[in-house]
């Protein structure tokens, strides 16, 4: 290994990458502007809407009720949902959006509630739309509201005091600082993120530099230099792996602002959990998952100069990385999920150990020797991967392959 | 490294064989026991129809391949042994001018110095000189993309030259350029030898090999079937035009 040779071909290929449009936009736009003006636009939106449709007061049809007078005037009194004239076609009505929900009440359902009969109170929905949720729950608010009423009525009318409903009180203590609160929720996604950008952020300049100057012909005078091929691929794999990481420097810190931004101009229609988030993020864990991940970039980067050297042409690369990109997302994904807990028969697991340790490291528990095992595997499938992709370099059937 | 005496044989190489798995095909003997002699100093053709085998020889030479067997000894190094050293004294031209498109001709031609461990000092002194003995100095700051194919085949063959190398091998230098271009390089190729280099070409164009190579040698489907000077070949077939010879040579084959 020749430290100078390595870092003149570093040193080119970054300067040769970062002229390159397709780079800059991999590298820098995407992370830098689109992503969180995707996460935030597409969070400002969801948020908007959900309020606009809690405000909005969902139109409810009420069928049946018949000299019911009573139940009838206090739906029409409540302020939470607006009733209109009944017709016959009440299933299309919901299915249109025109009406959100239906009542059906049964004939003489005041008398049934006096003469303390069972009376059946049937609500139509459409179940799945939100504006419908919605509706639905104010409705059994209020039915639930005149149950307890009822219920309150008849027991007092037979001295009962009303407590004997209720022989005892249930209260909820949060132990969690809210610091590991805000982990736990954003643990799981996180590790997903920057794997996904570790991807993105390497995979054009790895095939560029590898199918694409093969296809090029400069691959071919690059081999005729008097430089050692592990010397030509390591700095080769030292600029992808610097594209990795840079993508997700940057993406974090674009994040990081972007949010505080957010943060400050929309401090009132942002739900409190989130904010929250922001004031007790957990730096060491972020600082413990970076680094958690940094051989996973490795592992990357190696994985996706193979494939690039493996291929003719550079489209030839690229029809290769959508099922690798199925292939990180699958492990990280499962990671991810609320239910999966760490066992230590999954620290072996390339991507999908990373991904559950993280979640554990951003709510705040440290198992050191899980830690330790599952950074020592992952730098094990990166030092693997490194040298695979060396190993391939020095075939010549690989380089020279028509 | 730079300018020493070269011995007499510059290039020889000693049953060298190449063979290719092939799936469809099998094995395949691209290169089949090839003895060749280039002497200092003199323009070396190597002459062949496509596939005959031309492109993986020049590729041995150059250290790009490894041989299956035979031996290569390429200004007085073991091309097996010791590539890089082999590396460092050749300077390899193929076709298509290869250049990095996004940088511009002085770093393309700097990037390729370093690569041959040529020195700062040395390396901007050497640069001066290709760059005005090729006339590329008025678009030495712009990049390789943006340049004409002329201009790219001019900084091409100063990346050949930047560290002064003793041994030059071209694949089909001239295949698809224009008349001017093509006249620039095979100008280029005399220029070589006359500066005491030695050159070795290979092309299927019989007129430029005629008007340019001290010796020729026809390859076919992986052998050398004959090897002499223009003269030599012309006395031993009894014809004078070059592709009269190379058809019954080829042709003749059993």
């Amino acid at each position: 290994m020749n430290g100078r040779a390595i870092r003149i071909v570093f040193g080119k290929e970054l300067r040769d990458s970062l002229r390159d449009r397709r780079t800059i936009i991999s590298m820098i736009v995407v992370p830098v502007l689109a992503i969180p003006l995707l996460m935030f636009g597409m969070g400002t939106v969801m948020f908007k809407t959900m309020a606009q449709a809690r405000q909005e007061i969902p139109h409810v049809m009420i069928i049946g009720g018949e000299n019911s007078p009573k139940v009838l005037s206090a739906l029409h009194a409540a302020r939470n949902i607006q009733i209109v004239p009944a017709t016959a076609d009440f299933t299309n009505q919901i299915a249109e959006k025109k009406v959100r929900a239906v009542v059906k009440l049964p004939p003489d359902f005041d008398a049934a509630i006096a003469h303390e009969e069972k009376a059946r109170v049937e609500i139509y929905e459409y179940q799945g739309e939100m504006k419908s949720g919605f509706a639905v729950e104010n409705l059994n608010t209020f039915f639930r509201n005149l149950s307890d009423a009822t219920v309150q009525e008849r027991l007092t009318r037979r001295d009962v005091p009303v407590e004997i409903l209720k022989p005892f009180t249930i209260q909820r203590q949060n132990v969690a600082p809210p610091a590991k609160v805000t982990g736990n929720a954003l643990g799981g996604i996180l590790p997903y993120i920057i794997i996904m950008l570790c991807l993105t952020g390497a995979m054009y300049p790895a095939l560029d530099i590898t199918a694409g100057e093969k296809e090029r012909g400069t691959m071919e005078t690059i081999l005729c230099c008097p430089v050692g091929r592990t010397d030509l691929v390591l700095g080769k794999f030292l600029m992808v792996l610097t594209a990795s990481v840079g993508t997700v420097v940057l993406s974090l810190f674009s994040m990081g602002a972007t949010f505080l931004i957010a943060k400050r101009a929309m401090a009132d229609s942002l739900p409190r959990e989130v904010l929250q988030a922001a004031a007790t993020l957990d730096i060491g864990g972020l600082a413990g998952v970076f680094l958690m991940l940094l051989p996973v970039a490795v592992l990357l980067s190696a994985v996706l100069l193979m494939v690039g050297l493996f291929s003719r042409s550079f489209r030839e690369a690229q029809s290769y990385c959508g099922p690798l990109m199925l292939v990180a997302i699958v492990p990280t994904v499962v990671g991810m999920l609320p239910g999966v807990e760490f066992k230590a028969s999954l620290a072996m697991v390339p991507l999908l150990n990373v991904s559950l340790v993280c979640k554990e490291m951003m709510a705040g528990t440290w198992h050191w020797n899980y830690i330790l095992l599952i950074f020592g595997s992952s730098c094990f499938y990166a030092v693997a991967a490194l040298a695979a992709t060396v190993w391939m370099f020095h075939r010549e059937e690989v380089l020279f392959r028509s | 490294m730079h300018g020493e005496t070269c011995p007499i044989l510059v290039i020889e190489t000693h049953q060298l064989t190449k063979l290719f798995r092939d799936r469809k095909r099998g094995e395949v003997r691209a290169v089949d026991g090839i003895n060749l002699r280039c002497e200092a100093g003199q323009i070396y053709g190597l002459l062949g129809a496509n596939g005959a085998g031309k492109t993986t020889t020049l590729r041995l030479l150059a250290t790009l391949l490894k041989p299956s067997s035979g031996t290569i000894e390429v200004a007085g190094c073991d091309a097996v042994r010791e590539p890089e050293k082999v590396r460092a004294r050749i300077g390899f031209l193929s076709t298509g001018t290869a250049l990095y498109g996004r940088l511009t001709a002085r770093e393309m031609v700097e990037y390729f110095g370093r690569l041959h461990g040529v020195g700062e000092v040395l390396l901007q002194e050497r640069l001066r000189e290709v760059f005005a003995r090729l006339g590329i100095n008025e678009f030495a700051d712009r990049r390789c993309g943006q340049l004409s194919s002329g201009m790219k085949q001019k900084v091409s063959i100063a990346r050949t030259l930047i560290h002064n190398p003793p041994v030059m091998i071209f694949d089909e230098p001239t295949v698809g350029l224009d008349v001017m271009t093509a006249r620039t390089i095979v100008q280029f190729i005399r220029e070589c030898r006359a500066q005491g280099k030695t050159v070795i070409v290979s092309t299927h164009v019989m007129s430029e090999a005629e008007k340019l190579c001290d010796r020729i040698g026809i390859i076919d489907r992986g052998r050398l079937l004959v090897d002499g000077t223009l003269t030599e070949l012309r006395t031993r077939h009894g014809l004078t035009d070059l592709e009269d010879i190379f058809v019954r040579v080829v042709e003749g084959r059993p």
